[in-house]
């Protein structure tokens, strides 16, 4: 943990923005120009959302010092809806 | 009586860290509200939209081919930004500098506004061309889940311009951070939203 709380919310803004830069440019070349039929990448790109609503809830919205149970039920959503959207995506 | 007084700060010291360590942002309703909308009501749309995905693929990968890349991409840049911004204004107020988190919050409420108004033109452009709810499944999700996201952006604004006259005022009102950090968590959770919709309709539908 860093010290200066300032610089670390920063920082954490910084590598959203630059993994939604990746997933934007990865839904580019895979999802536009290819066809409908489940793609991994396109699924990778899906886990990777839910990766980032975990960081926005520990970061921004601060459960890193919430009490256990709180931080236990964001992460079962983050992890719950998670899975079943990719599984969705690459199984239906 | 100096090793006393000592004692007492180390007590007091760590009863403050044990607090931080177990602070619920806001308060508990707050959280309630955040994960139920999350999960009753955000989740079940991402659920539905596979499942219509699953029985009309060629349609909703036009659909998608439809929208603007670009324009959730920005959108995304631009809540994410706003998101930092009622963070750093958080911490302002906890630093004790209102006229700072001011700042940043104005910054978080103008970048959301920065949003509606992509969105206005975004659905403009849709209209314009024709595209309506009942277009197809594939509209009829777009405009219910961006729609409906849409409308807790301005809940959110609503909430932000709150804070923001707050911590403008000359005396800060009880229980300032409080409520306060119950809007962040509230904006946040836009954001969030909105970090699942952006790749779900735009990049993978």
């Amino acid at each position: 943990m860093l010290a200066n709380p300032r610089m670390q919310v920063v920082l954490v803004w910084l590598a959203l923005v630059v993994v939604t830069f990746v997933s934007w440019g990865v839904g580019l070349e895979h999802g536009v120009s290819r066809g409908t039929g489940p793609d991994v990448a396109m699924a990778v790109v899906l886990a990777v959302a839910f990766v980032k609503t975990q960081l926005v809830g520990t970061f921004f919205m601060e459960l890193r010092m919430a009490p256990l149970p709180l931080r236990l039920a964001f992460s079962a959503w983050v992890v719950g809806v998670g899975a079943t959207i990719v599984a969705m995506y690459l199984w239906l | 009586m100096a090793g006393d007084s000592q004692r007492l700060a180390t007590i007091t010291g760590s009863l403050a860290a044990t607090t931080r360590a177990h602070h619920v942002p806001g308060e508990v309703g707050i959280w309630i509200f955040v994960l139920s909308d999350m999960l009753l009501e955000f989740s079940t749309i991402f659920g539905y939209f596979l499942h219509d995905r699953a029985a009309n693929p060629s349609q909703f990968a036009q659909g998608r081919a439809t929208l603007s890349q670009q324009l959730g991409l920005v959108n995304t840049l631009i809540l994410l930004t706003s998101s930092m911004f009622v963070v750093l204004g958080i911490q302002a107020l906890r630093d004790k500098d209102r006229s700072r988190a001011a700042r940043m919050f104005v910054w978080a409420r103008s970048l959301g506004l920065a949003f509606v108004a992509l969105k206005v033109l975004e659905y403009g452009a849709k209209f314009h061309v024709g595209l309506t709810p009942v277009t197809n499944s594939f509209y009829m999700f777009y405009f219910v889940a961006t729609g409906l996201h849409l409308f807790h952006v301005l809940i959110g604004l609503i909430v932000l311009t709150y804070v923001v006259n707050g911590a403008r005022a000359a005396q800060p009102r009880p229980n300032e951070l409080r409520s306060a950090e119950v809007g962040a968590t509230f904006w946040h959770m836009v954001d969030l939203i909105w970090i699942v919709l952006f790749p779900l309709l735009y990049l993978v539908a």
